[in-house]
């Protein structure tokens, strides 16, 4: 996964006023920053806010309640497990507690080293194909113990 | 040239198509023979991914599941034109499990080149908004009132009665939005759709805004599908840069500019009026209705909101007509159901059928049971808030008065399987447990309801006064059901409930309980 540019509001103030004009801007406008980003940085609350004359409270409001916006970058690779019922069927249970076991890190955190981060999704929609398991937004399915720990040695993060 | 094709869909994908893909290309140019290699949507045939076809004179072959080791064998035993293979099915379309299907909504998919508007066209594309285009609206809905379509994101109302509503709504811009936020738990039809046959929900939409005047319409399509995303993406640059939708629907019809949006990973934004939040720029809080969205929706303006399977399957009611449409199905649930079979279970997949065919036939004929080889325990229909049904309720056929008959719903017809290892008071928790992480905090009944359920299960399971907590539970639940503002609190008591009912063992965690399982 690419690394993600620092902030920088210049850059930042580009990238919103690029969307600014979309009817109902400000999903899109936070996906833009992310991507670019790899989060979206407090600092750029209020430069939203000005572009779309909404307040920063209605902005940050926005932000937090979205599970995909991040408030500090994800580790180099973003590694999540599908939770949903599906892939509870097939053990997903076990495998999270594998995962964390293997990757060294809890459920919704990043490692120490910046390495990797774990975290659940609710579906993935390869619910035939369970357990399912995405990577730096690759989709994997069938993933027991075994083939996980194929996919974490191919990252070459370590544990 | 040979064609061959390999599909791009997200769930080959993840067991290895892209990488048959690379070895098919490279052991082609190895031996110097020039072959077409498609990449096509999938089948729907899950457990045969990577399931790579050929084409012959006889028809599209089939092999799989494929494995990149598997390429040269392929090539030694002349796949190209057929030839035998241990992994060889015989002729796509004989394959029991296809072949006893009755697709219309999901016709082209797997079969075409996703994105070429060529093949689109040539399996029967735009014929149907062709068709329109010669109807006024009202006529149009009315068709669409006569099919019987009923909206297939899980609430089955009728669609040409919701158009109609937008239609008679005096408005100066009005909108038609589709909900791809199909965010239930073993469901994947809107997901292949988009990325095996993305024109169909191209013309769908522009069918729907013909009819009701509508020229602007969105996609909103959930972030958890980055291939769906960018697949769907490119078909509407390429359809808008061909001329068939954008200033002038198909060079003739009205404007009509489609944008495609993406999700941020809320399952509340499922719910049609939380989603027009989300596409407004807002916190994904649903709202109250009235007013209906299809008199006040997106940006206060009249807007058609439907499922994406709902849309994808108008046109193929314009193109065979709306009597062919509804002749197939049962009682009210006319038309066809492209079921998700999934979870614990040998052959997963796509089954689309007209309404009436059971759940019995559907786990133990085209699903042959359980992945695991393990008896068959539950199985859950309609998503994280349909009902947990068990062996006895197996002969319900798929209707959605049938279903509501066992306090159950078909939801988006996502049919999750599991085997004797499940604990239902466990799933009847995590039930309570995705309310609570999901919830958009509007109403009281879901936001605190579904903590307090947790924590009720939670002592039930613990055998802390048992009976007093399980009279709770169900007060709880009749609460949830009756007082939550959306679907989310008003239906996560199907789960826990009919895991209560049909599984009580489960709560009852004495010594003397359930010796079977004990014993494992």
């Amino acid at each position: 996964m690419a690394h993600a540019a620092p902030f920088d509001r210049e850059i930042a103030r580009n990238v919103i006023a690029a969307l600014k004009h979309l009817p109902g801007a400000t999903l899109p406008i936070l996906h833009a920053l992310q991507d670019r980003f790899g989060y979206v940085d407090a600092d750029a609350v209020p430069l939203i806010a000005d572009a779309l004359n909404l307040s920063r409270a209605e902005i940050h409001g926005v932000v937090s309640f979205y599970h995909d916006f991040r408030d500090a970058p994800a580790g180099d690779h973003v590694v999540k497990l599908c939770r949903a019922e599906a892939c509870q069927s097939m053990g997903c249970r076990d495998l999270e507690r594998h995962a964390e076991a293997r990757l060294g890190v809890a459920m919704g955190a990043t490692r120490a080293d910046g390495r990797a981060t774990l975290e659940a999704v609710y579906c993935l929609g390869n619910c035939a194909l369970s357990p399912a398991v995405m990577i730096d937004g690759e989709l994997y399915g069938r993933v027991d113990a075994a083939r996980f720990d194929e996919l974490i040695d191919e990252l070459g993060v370590g544990r | 040239m040979i064609r061959t094709f390999v599909p791009i869909d997200a769930a080959a994908l993840s067991v290895g198509a892209g990488r048959v893909a690379k070895a098919i290309a490279e052991a082609a140019a190895a031996r110097g023979i020039a072959i077409d290699l498609v990449r096509n949507g999938s089948r729907g045939l899950l457990w045969l991914e990577p399931l790579v076809e050929v084409e012959t004179p006889a028809g599209r072959v089939a092999y799989g599941p494929v494995a990149p080791a598997d390429v040269t064998g392929l090539f030694d035993a002349d796949f190209l034109n057929g030839g035998a293979h241990a992994l060889s099915l015989g002729l796509t379309e004989d394959i029991p499990y296809l072949k006893r299907q009755e697709r219309l909504t999901f016709a082209r998919c797997g079969i075409v080149d996703p994105l070429s508007l060529e093949d689109y066209r040539a399996h029967g594309g735009w014929k149907g908004l062709e068709k329109a285009l010669t109807l006024t609206g009202a006529e149009i809905v009315e068709q669409v009132t006569q099919s019987g379509l009923r909206g297939r994101g899980g609430a089955g109302f009728p669609t040409g009665i919701k158009w109609r509503t937008v239609l008679n709504a005096p408005a100066d811009q009005k909108y038609v939005v589709c909900n791809a936020d199909e965010g239930d738990s073993g469901t994947f039809a809107d997901r292949m759709l988009m990325e095996g046959d993305p024109y169909a929900l191209i013309e769908g939409m522009a069918i729907a805004a013909i009819a009701v005047g509508a020229t602007l319409g969105f996609v909103y399509i959930r972030s958890e599908y980055p291939h769906a995303f960018r697949t769907f993406s490119a078909a509407i640059a390429r359809a808008t840069e061909a001329g068939l939708i954008g200033a002038s629907v198909l060079g003739t019809g009205p404007a009509f500019h489609l944008e495609a949006r993406l999700g941020a990973g809320a399952y509340i934004c499922g719910e049609e009026t939380s989603l027009l939040e989300s596409l407004e720029g807002k916190r994904g809080l649903v709202r109250f209705k009235p007013p209906l969205p299809a008199i006040e929706g997106l940006f206060g303006k009249p807007t058609i909101v439907n499922n994406l399977v709902s849309l994808a399957t108008v046109p193929v009611i314009f193109e065979k007509g709306w009597e062919h449409y509804r002749d197939f199905g049962m009682g009210r649930s006319r038309g066809t159901l492209p079921i998700q079979l999934a979870g614990n279970i040998k052959q997963g997949g796509l089954i689309e059928r007209a309404f009436g065919i059971t759940l019995r036939e559907l786990i133990e004929d085209y699903g042959q049971g359980t992945a695991s080889g393990r008896p068959f325990r539950a199985v859950q229909v309609g998503g994280p808030l349909g009902a947990y049904f068990p062996e006895a309720l197996l002969d319900t056929p798929l209707d959605y008065e049938a279903f509501a008959a066992v306090k159950g719903m078909l939801g988006h017809g996502g049919v999750v399987v599991f085997d004797d290892q499940v604990d239902l008071a466990e799933q009847a928790k995590f039930a309570m447990e995705f309310c609570a992480e999901e919830s958009c905090g509007k109403c009281t009944p879901c936001r605190i309801g579904s903590t307090r359920g947790a924590e009720v299960i939670d002592k039930i399971i613990a055998d802390e006064e048992r009976g007093n907590n399980l009279v709770l539970l169900a007060d709880l639940c009749t609460l949830m059901l009756d007082g939550s503002l959306c679907a989310l609190g008003g239906l996560t008591p199907y789960p826990v409930l009919s895991a209560l009912t049909h599984f009580p063992d489960d709560f009852d965690r004495t010594a003397a309980a359930r010796p079977a399982r004990a014993a494992e």
